[in-house]
């Protein structure tokens, strides 16, 4: 098992923490992981993106050039990334901001309307969760509750009341690609 | 017998290697003998120049450094921090301080880092043989200036101790002189006050002393004190430029 | 002790602490600034001192102030940084003073980029300072790596009192991996009786210097220094070897390259073409003698780099003339991709059989 990943975005949109939290998740689950971010003036304004290993064998080279899984959570990370994706790969469109089809049709597309649902949670900022619960559903690479505690280092104690809006965050993301 | 005058404990025995009527060696003793009267000798850390005063560290009879040209406040910063209850010096020369050195100065003084610089100013690069310094005076001739100093080609010489009297973190800052014994004995003054700024922990010290160079001058070292006299005082006036507390 | 999650730059300083650096003096530049940010937050919890330098000179200087008081002391920076810090590493090597130096390196020249570089390895093994000095070198190629060697770093430093460089770059720096902070082995340390801290009026002055006047005191000075180097040498060099056995092609890749390379491996042996891997972890004393366990029966030596050829002049001194050394890399902040190293590969086989 070996899972390629990779998180794209504005920055601002949460794909660096996204990107870490499983690679949190997949370090409390005893898997070899490595968490490659993109640096420099880019991160500001334009597309942020992070590379995400997840394996059970050791990780040698932490950046991917061919994934097995795209986040595209803007339309610019979409033209950017979705030619990275290997055949049959998944690729994860943000389809509040991307009112585009990929090109590639030899992929697996799903399309999570990440920033309307985490309005109707109430935070707009949980759109990242939501795109998450969907590539864990998809891939079951890592359980719900890795995440969670990951989510409990991260925040700390002071930002417990934040978990259950995240948890109920990743839910909607699986129940959305579940029905697709 | 009874002892009435004896050599300063801060000095080793090693000589001098300055030249004849060099003012250095005065400038030496008044250090020495201060931090001797103070009773920190045994706490002091100098960090010796590049330049005329390169080998100070065999002269100062305590712990010593020698450091690359211009850093010397760079290394008194790093000694200083790990040793804050010592006495850290630094004697440094005009090429070394006003020219290469003028970041490290400037930011020792701006971080109000707790040590006292010993500034050596006798308008001209001693040790390498008389080329032009930041210091050197209008009109003044230097290898490197061999018709005298231009303004519009080189710049006015550059004032130090004004110049380090506008930073907040500079608690201490006087300009003397070691031409005439009136003028030795008021640069020691300033030069206790200085060490003393230190062990208070008021803040960046420094004494800017004028001093000669008769052999890069071309002087004799009695017509370098009265050169000294008329023509660097009038540019470089003497006097206190910060005090803590005032 | 369980492991964490980290930032290269971070874990790098975290292990710093750890191995009892308690005085860091440094100057912002990127991929490297998580260095100095987490010191200036840690550091006085533990007694230390932290101080933002007016220029890498200044900060290498300070090093220079603080190793002679006998702390444990480090500075880090990046390529251009590393470059204004040389004149203090000469110094500092011709002091005799222990340090340890950072580059998380970038592309050059000039200002060149921000991005993961290995064109520092001349000025890391070489030095860009003056003089007849050495500086040993770790290429630490993991986060645990990292962790371990400038832990133990340290202890070298102290060890021959040289200053110790460590070679990563901006993938390094700003990757995060899982560390554990393991204890590492001690040595045997005489005290620091030669650092100034005052003589209190007990003992002769210490004097940290690097001057020498008389051209034959020098002179001796510097045999002496090249016995310790020596020593070095004999005793301090590091390599991975992997998956020698039966290679055809042996690649020699340090850092982030040897990390895409043992991807290439893999990827090479479901072909059925075997490539094996030397990795040097000590830049320099370079593991010379580590070519000879390779098998003479293999075809060539291919050196990947992310610089347009700098490691490889140490590899045909190494090899010595017994197989032929190829080249493949990438420059001014570009990887190398398996897929371009792969086809490398199949190209010097395909000239070899």
């Amino acid at each position: 098992m070996i899972e390629r990943i990779v998180c794209a975005g504005f920055g601002g949109q949460g794909v660096m923490s996204m990107g870490q939290l499983l690679t949190y998740a997949g370090m409390i689950e005893g898997k070899h992981v490595t968490w490659l971010p993109s640096y420099g003036p880019e991160m500001r304004g334009g597309t942020a993106n992070c590379h995400v290993i997840l394996s059970e064998e050791p990780v040698a080279s932490p950046i991917i050039h061919e994934a097995t899984c795209v986040v595209a959570m803007n339309l610019p990370s979409l033209v950017k990334f979705e030619n990275m994706l290997q055949k049959d790969g998944l690729l994860l469109i943000n389809s509040s901001l991307v009112n585009q089809k990929p090109s590639r049709e030899d992929v697996k597309a799903y399309y999570i309307p990440a920033n309307e649902i985490a309005k109707e949670l109430g935070n707009e900022k949980a759109a990242n969760m939501i795109i998450l619960g969907a590539f864990i559903e998809l891939t079951k690479i890592v359980a719900f509750d890795s995440i969670l505690s990951a989510l409990r280092k991260v925040f700390g104690p002071t930002k417990e009341h934040l978990i259950p809006l995240n948890q109920e965050a990743l839910e909607k993301g699986a129940a959305v690609v579940r029905e697709q | 017998m009874e002892t009435i005058f004896r050599k300063t404990e801060g000095l080793t025995d090693a000589l001098f290697h300055y030249c004849p009527g060099c003012t250095h060696g005065i400038i030496h003793r008044i250090v020495a003998e201060t931090l001797e009267e103070l009773d920190v000798l045994g706490k002091a850390i100098g960090v010796a120049p590049v330049g005329c005063g390169v080998l100070a560290y065999e002269y100062f009879n305590c712990d010593m450094y020698q450091a690359a040209h211009g850093r010397a406040p760079a290394v008194a910063t790093g000694i200083k921090r790990v040793h804050p209850d010592n006495i850290v010096f630094t004697y440094q020369g005009d090429g070394d301080l006003a020219s290469i050195g003028t970041a490290e100065i400037v930011h020792a003084a701006h971080r109000g880092e707790k040590i006292t610089t010993i500034f050596v100013n006798n308008t001209i690069y001693g040790m390498t043989g008389g080329q032009m310094a930041p210091t050197t005076l209008i009109g003044q001739k230097a290898t490197t200036a061999p018709y005298g100093r231009e303004v519009a080609h080189a710049g006015y010489p550059l004032r130090i101790a004004e110049m380090l009297a506008t930073i907040q973190g500079a608690a201490f800052v006087e300009r003397v002189a070691v031409n005439t014994p009136a003028n030795i004995r008021k640069a020691k003054n300033a030069i206790r006050k200085a060490f003393e700024t230190q062990i208070k922990g008021e803040g960046f010290s420094i004494v800017e002393v004028l001093s000669t160079c008769s052999t890069n001058w071309g002087l004799t070292p009695i017509e370098a004190l009265k050169w000294l006299e008329e023509n660097m005082i009038p540019y470089y006036p003497l006097g206190n430029f910060r005090t803590p507390g005032r | 002790m369980a492991k964490i999650l980290m930032k290269g730059n971070e874990a790098i300083a975290a292990a710093a602490i750890k191995g009892g650096c308690r005085y860091f003096f440094g100057y912002p530049i990127t991929p490297q600034n998580e260095i100095p940010e987490y010191m200036a937050r840690e550091l006085q919890k533990v007694g230390g001192c932290f101080v933002q330098a007016e220029s890498e000179l200044a900060a290498i200087n300070m090093v220079y102030g603080a190793a002679g008081s006998g702390a444990r002391v480090m500075t880090s920076s990046s390529s251009p940084g590393i470059a204004l810090k040389q004149e203090g590493i000469s110094y500092i090597a011709g002091a005799e003073l222990p340090c340890v130096i950072v580059n998380i390196s970038r592309g050059g020249p000039g200002l060149g980029g921000i991005q993961p570089s290995q064109g520092d390895y001349f000025q890391n093994t070489r030095g860009g300072g003056h003089g007849d000095y050495r500086t040993l070198v770790y290429a630490p190629a993991t986060l645990q790596e990292s962790v371990d060697l400038v832990m133990e770093a340290f202890e070298v430093a102290d060890y021959y009192r040289n200053p110790v460089i460590i070679s990563g770059d901006g993938m390094i720096g700003q990757m995060m991996e899982p560390v554990e902070f393991k204890e590492i082995p001690k040595r045997e340390l005489p005290p620091k009786d030669w650092a100034t801290d005052g003589t209190k009026g007990k003992r002769k002055p210490n004097i940290i210097n690097s001057l020498y006047l008389d051209p034959e005191q020098l002179e001796k000075h510097n045999w002496r220094l090249k016995e310790k180097y020596d020593r070095m040498v004999q005793n301090e060099v590091r390599y991975e070897m992997y998956n020698l056995e039966q290679a055809e092609i042996v690649i020699v890749a340090y850092g982030t390259t040897s990390r895409v390379v043992k991807n290439v491996i893999s990827i090479l042996s479901k072909e059925g073409i075997r490539v094996g891997l030397l990795r040097p972890i000590t830049l320099w004393p370079y593991p010379e003698k580590a070519f000879d366990e390779i098998p003479e029966t293999i075809k060539a030596l291919l050196s990947v780099e992310m610089s347009t050829g700098q490691m490889i002049d140490d590899i045909k001194i190494a090899a010595n003339g017994r197989w032929p050394v190829y080249f493949y890399g990438r420059s001014g902040g570009m990887v190398p991709t398996p897929d371009a190293i792969i086809e490398k590969v199949k190209e010097i086989l395909r000239g070899q059989r």
